[in-house]
């Protein structure tokens, strides 16, 4: 959706080549040493810390004219932030943007992993608020990247062991810790613990900035990611009772939607794009609660509410 | 019908338009000027280019007034604007001690060269609210007959020179810590590190400790300089010397071998006198805090001071136990920038941890009413096939 309309007096996708060079300088050596937290210069964005400057600068340095770009935050491609970034790139660097996951070339995404495969020709560019998975056990960057350093990881077994202990399950939902290629423990950015398996061993190669913190990591492609856990208690993903209603699909990801004075719930598809291909292909689910349901199966589902 | 939110792009537009009203305010009034704001609101402005790093008090008035007066808001406009700009040269060490001073006073001596000299300040005014300034007339306008020379030690303004500085008296006798090697060296400058450049790395050097305290948020720095003073870290701080007033700015081009003056700008500087009980490799001394801002910002260079001090506590040989005193607490947490941005993006969406976090209490909740379904994970997609 280049409209010809690029703002004047700011460099190809708003960073200038210098830093822009820098930064992929940086993204390589993430590359070679898969998931280590990599320091780098991170500039003032005209957006805020935060809101996805750690992203924004990896898109920026790896951006090219013929690029296609896909920004989603939640799944969705209509979330006022998504709106916001994909705006700031089709502004500064008049590239052609998309919904379509299939059809981006750069997906930028904040939480969520797209339900549709990437491929080879992709890259996922995560935005990261903490990148440091042991932040909330030692607060100390001098302490953690010792721990890092000396692979001493314990501290983190220790925690889903009592959490175990606790409630007889790892209660831990999103930024679920993983172990990327047998080395480094990482900070899924965080994306709910149901999108880890989709960020192991997958053809796309995947960038994680984090622009406050000023680091930046990678996940090359088909590199193995263990979300960590414990033989006798092994990693699991939550499901739902219902399927999403309006597609119908029992899969995804589902955001739950209130819709009356009452709290009467509905659940639908985080990813905006798989729901949407989903009903062009003539899926549905059964719609409102309340309503006539033209769905195909669960019909009256959307009351109950997960178990 | 629930239907996916669409439309977000015509909401923002609209919301930046009303934003924009709101802005302007009541049109009966006329619009604010920058050069206004510059030379009035002059305080704000001085405090936007400080945290702001970016010596420019028209930027940073046009920055206020874009941010309503918010000015953490205008300090991340001055920023971003930076994080554009080319660096073309480092100037040399700016030398406080050739200061034309406007204000200049010292807390630890009753007399010494170069007198007090209050200046513009509001230290001693009884804190009414002027209802005269409500009206807006030429007849509020001051007389202009003040002679600055008043304003303070009449013995002051005979040195036409140069103001010694206060700490380089005691420097004389010995009695405070001398510079480290190198910092202030007329000869050798010494490289500067830049954390806009290079992230910061632990334990920082002064001069990255400096620039991270010089561009940190004045309402953190105050509390926090304040809590050395309530015992929190054992300072005992006196305000040694803190001078307002104009410096040179000079670099030496590399194809030339002599300083070429920039132009001048404002500064305040302050240093505080610490003392020091000494330690086995050193004598009891006074020790020095250094705190500097663009144009008067008094309240920011004291309480810079009284940081910087609080943070040479392991250098010192001291033991740290306050929060003052702990470098990486301050330093990650001083920055307003970061600091506002990081809550508030609290404000953009997180339907998907929320559902997360919902369906995880959910399940613990049952668990917890019903102690038998413990350590059976119901919802779990690991179990659902058994």
């Amino acid at each position: 959706m280049g409209d010809g309309t690029q703002v004047r007096g700011y460099n190809f996708a708003y960073l200038d080549e210098g830093t822009k060079r820098s930064i992929r300088r940086i993204i390589l050596k993430a590359i070679a040493i898969p998931g280590y937290q990599v320091p780098f210069g991170s500039r003032e964005m005209p957006l805020p810390y935060g809101w996805g400057t750690g992203g924004i600068q990896v898109t920026a340095s790896i951006l090219g004219p013929d690029d296609v770009l896909k920004v989603i935050d939640q799944g969705a491609d209509d979330t006022t932030n998504a709106v916001s970034i994909r705006r700031f790139f089709s502004r500064t660097a008049n590239i052609s943007t998309t919904e379509r996951t299939t059809e981006a070339t750069i997906i930028q995404t904040r939480h969520r992993v797209p339900e549709t495969p990437l491929h080879e020709d992709q890259i996922l560019v995560y935005q990261v608020p903490i990148p440091e998975p042991l932040r909330w056990l030692e607060p100390r960057e001098t302490e953690t990247r010792k721990m890092h350093a000396l692979e001493e990881y314990g501290v983190m077994h220790v925690k889903l062991y009592e959490d175990i202990a606790h409630y007889g399950h790892i209660a831990t939902a999103y930024n679920y810790p993983a172990l990327v290629n047998r080395r480094h423990v990482m900070a899924t950015s965080p994306i709910p613990k149901f999108d880890n398996p989709k960020i192991d061993r997958i053809p796309a190669l995947q960038i994680f900035g984090a622009g406050r913190e000023k680091r930046i990591y990678a996940i090359p492609p088909y590199t193995e990611v263990k979300s960590l856990d414990f033989e006798d208690h092994p990693f699991s993903i939550e499901t739902w009772d219902q399927c999403c209603a309006m597609c119908g699909d029992t899969e995804s990801y589902l955001d739950e939607v209130i819709t009356d004075d009452e709290g009467t719930r509905m659940f639908v598809c985080s990813d905006t794009d798989h729901c949407r291909r989903r009903r062009d292909d003539g899926h549905a689910g059964p719609g409102e609660p309340g309503e006539d349901a033209p769905g195909d199966d669960n019909g009256g589902a959307g009351k109950g509410l997960p178990g | 019908m629930y239907v996916a939110v669409k439309g977000g792009e015509k909401a923002i537009d609209n919301a930046h338009e009303i934003l924009e009203e709101d802005r302007r305010g009541d049109l009966e009034l006329p619009e604010i000027g920058v050069g206004q704001i510059s030379e009035q609101l002059g305080r704000a402005v001085d405090r936007v280019m400080t945290e702001g790093s970016v010596y420019d008090p028209e930027l940073a008035a046009l920055a206020v007034k874009q941010a309503q007066g918010d000015l953490v808001e205008a300090i991340f406009l001055l920023r971003a604007f930076r994080a554009t700009l080319p660096r073309l040269a480092v100037s040399r060490t700016l030398n406080t001690g050739e200061m034309r001073i406007r204000r200049r006073i010292s807390a630890t001596f009753k007399d010494l060269p170069g007198g007090q000299i209050l200046g513009p300040t509001y230290d001693y005014t009884h804190r009414l609210l002027d209802f005269g300034l409500m009206a807006e007339k030429a007849a509020n306008e001051p007389s202009g007959e003040t002679d600055p020379s008043d304003a303070g030690d009449q013995k002051s303004r005979d040195a036409e020179g140069p103001i010694p500085k206060v700490l380089d008296l005691l420097d004389r006798d010995g009695l405070i810590e001398t510079f480290e090697a190198g910092a202030g060296d007329e000869a050798g400058e010494e490289e500067v590190g830049d954390l806009t450049r290079e992230p910061l790395t632990f334990p920082a050097g002064r001069d990255l400790r400096l620039q991270n305290l010089a561009r940190g948020d004045e309402g953190f720095l105050l509390a926090l300089g304040y809590s050395t003073q309530r015992g929190f870290g054992n300072n005992h701080p006196f305000a040694g010397e803190i001078r307002l007033g104009e410096v040179d700015v000079e670099i030496v081009p590399e194809e030339l071998d002599f300083p070429v003056p920039l132009g001048e700008i404002t500064v305040t500087e302050c240093e505080m006198i610490t003392q020091f009980k000494g330690s086995k490799e050193q004598p009891p001394k006074f020790t020095r805090g250094y705190g500097l801002a663009f144009g008067h910002c008094e309240r920011k260079a004291m309480a810079m001071a009284l940081v910087d001090r609080a943070l040479r506590t392991k250098e010192l040989g001291e033991e740290p136990k306050a929060p003052a005193q702990d470098e990486e607490f301050v330093l990650y947490h001083s920055d307003n920038v970061e600091s506002s941005g990081f809550v508030e993006h609290l404000k953009l969406p997180h339907y998907v941890d929320f559902q997360a976090e919902l369906t995880l209490i959910r399940k613990l909740r049952q668990e917890h009413d019903d102690p038998g379904s413990g350590s059976e994970p119901a919802a779990e997609r690991a179990e659902a096939g058994e």
